[in-house]
């Protein structure tokens, strides 16, 4: 459905996007993920005509952003991050106008802003001027003008920061909501939000693609080294450290601190793949120490996105 | 055109729900009024000539601080991109913004329509230069309106952008007196740019293509101009 072409972007001389390439299918829900200052925000704006790439082309079914930027604007909802709507416009007067200038007749315009306003829980909050709202219920107002036109796909920039956990729970809510019709793409620095929303998740750094998977085969990347955490009580950390690296599998053994005088956490390097609790369970059993804590470290996005994106 | 309609109405809009709309127009009132109708009795004459001659200079300071805020207020609180991101053509945000603004500048002038009314009860009034200095005003109130626009796409402080405006106005109103410091062989050229003399002709009731061509010119070249700088900023 999205096609971008080796795209990049230039601000007087400074690279802000960096040739990438992806493609989006129908009914994804994909989350463009980085650090600030990445080329998520250009990339978006970009996508959505908002900016001219430097190079590249982006095509939204076979239409190219080139030649028909106004037929793909009327196929996208945009959202740009902190939601900057008029002020000083009611909520109701602002979805209007919107609808206006999407060309929506009357009927349609008045069912449309109901419909939205019920789907973003903003009925109460319709003749209140944009200004003095919250900022989640800003947010609201912003995901409702988004939608407005019935888009094919929504285009999303940070919908969730700076707002309240309820707050983001709610946003969420209505993006997973919407997200059964539509297809998603939304920025995010927050990987708990790309654990949480997205199908697919494209890493970018220093406007660069470093990763591109869906989250699931992201999190079970392989590379990386596993890393089990155990503790122990009554053992002496020389003794326990080299009867644990004969374990089959184990690397390296290391010692992460003492919580108390009795008890010895450490930290054990396994091979790739390996899963050596067992292996370990029954060497601890052969000898009067006991166990109280032994757990395998589970790849998440984060410390990905760390490896990723770590500056050398 | 569905777009456009939409874009003037809600520019119209923000004109009259904030108190500035009522405040410049109650400032021009005041200051075209008492600058026409204190020495209107001394010359015993039932015209309007003295109010036309004012006007492109209360234009040149009123007009600017009408049009500032169209794209700065817009760049500056980054509601832009949610405009540019809708289906709509660059031409129609650009016209649909100036043509709010003369709007707007056609609500300033109607109340000065009463004043004709009342010198017609005073004296035997010529409607011919009266039409045609409304006709005048309205053109001179569009050029200095697209010029304004044209300042507020420069920049995202809309002090800056009144300053500019009113200063390009202002030479403009200014030019055809500041002649005699240049060289004969400009004089020509350098006159047609004046717009106090083809608003002058209009308002005398002289209906002269050469002077409407010069305002749509203004008008034209002030939104192009205002068009490619924004597209330059991206």
């Amino acid at each position: 459905m999205i096609e971008v072409e080796n795209l990049s972007k230039y601000y007087d001389g400074f690279c802000a996007v960096d040739r990438i390439d992806f493609s989006i299918q129908k009914g994804e829900i994909v989350g463009l993920l980085g650090p600030n200052g990445a080329g998520k925000t250009t990339t978006l704006r970009m996508l959505t005509g908002y900016l001219p790439p430097t190079s590249g082309n982006i095509k939204v079914n076979h239409l190219s952003i080139l030649t028909d930027a106004i037929e793909i604007k009327r196929l996208m909802g945009y959202l740009p991050e902190s939601a900057p709507l008029y002020r000083n416009m009611l909520v109701l007067d602002y979805l209007e106008y919107v609808a206006r200038v999407r060309g929506l007749d009357e009927k349609r315009r008045l069912h449309r802003i109901q419909e939205l306003s019920e789907v973003c829980g903003i009925q109460e909050i319709m003749h209140f001027a944009i200004g003095e709202l919250s900022r989640g219920l800003k947010q609201r107002v912003g995901l409702a003008h988004a939608m407005l036109g019935d888009p094919e796909i929504l285009v999303l920039d940070e919908p969730t920061s700076g707002l309240d956990p309820n707050q983001i729970v709610e946003i969420r809510d209505i993006i997973r909501r919407a997200s059964r019709e539509k297809t998603i793409i939304l920025s995010t620095h927050i990987l708990s939000e790309a654990e949480a929303t997205c199908d697919r998740v494209i890493i970018i750094h220093r406007g660069k693609i470093v990763a591109d998977d869906d989250t699931q085969a992201l999190q079970e990347i392989s590379g990386l080294d596993q890393v089990v955490l155990l503790s122990l009580r009554h053992a002496r950390a020389d003794a326990a450290i080299s009867r644990l690296k004969a374990v089959e599998g184990i690397l390296d053994v290391q010692e992460v601190g003492r919580p108390d005088t009795e008890t010895l956490s450490l930290s054990l390097r396994c091979r790739e793949g390996s899963d050596p609790r067992e292996d370990l369970y029954q060497a601890i059993k052969a000898t009067d120490w006991s166990l109280i804590e032994l757990h395998q470290q589970t790849q998440n996005l984060e410390t990905i996105f760390r490896e990723l994106t770590r500056e050398d | 055109m569905g777009p456009l309609v939409a874009i003037i109405g809600k520019e119209i809009k923000d004109y009259f729900v904030s108190p500035i709309a009522y405040i410049v127009i109650a400032v021009f009132l005041m200051v075209t009024g008492w600058l026409f109708f204190t020495t209107f009795f001394l010359f015993n004459q039932a015209d309007m000539r003295n109010f036309f001659n004012l006007l492109p200079m209360t234009f040149s300071f009123v007009i600017p601080a009408v049009t500032m805020r169209l794209f700065s207020e817009e760049r500056a609180a980054g509601s832009l991109e949610v405009l540019l991101t809708l289906p709509v053509r660059f031409s129609d945000v650009v016209m649909g913004k100036f043509l709010s603004a003369v709007l707007f500048v056609a609500a300033l002038l109607l109340p000065t329509v009463t004043y004709p009314i009342v010198i017609a009860f005073l004296g035997d009034l010529d409607w011919g230069p009266v039409m045609g200095g409304f006709a005048g005003a309205l053109l001179l109130g569009a050029a200095f309106s697209a010029i304004g626009l044209f300042a507020s796409a420069l920049t995202t402080n809309q002090v800056i952008a009144f300053i500019l405006g009113a200063l390009i106005c202002f030479c403009l109103t200014v030019l055809d007196k500041m002649l005699f410091f240049l060289p004969d062989s400009w004089l020509g050229a350098v006159a047609y740019l004046a717009a106090d003399p083809h608003f002058g002709n209009i308002a005398k009731g002289v209906i002269d293509s050469r002077d409407i061509l010069y305002f749509f010119s203004v008008m034209f070249i002030a939104l192009y101009a205002a068009t490619l700088v924004m597209q330059d900023q991206k």
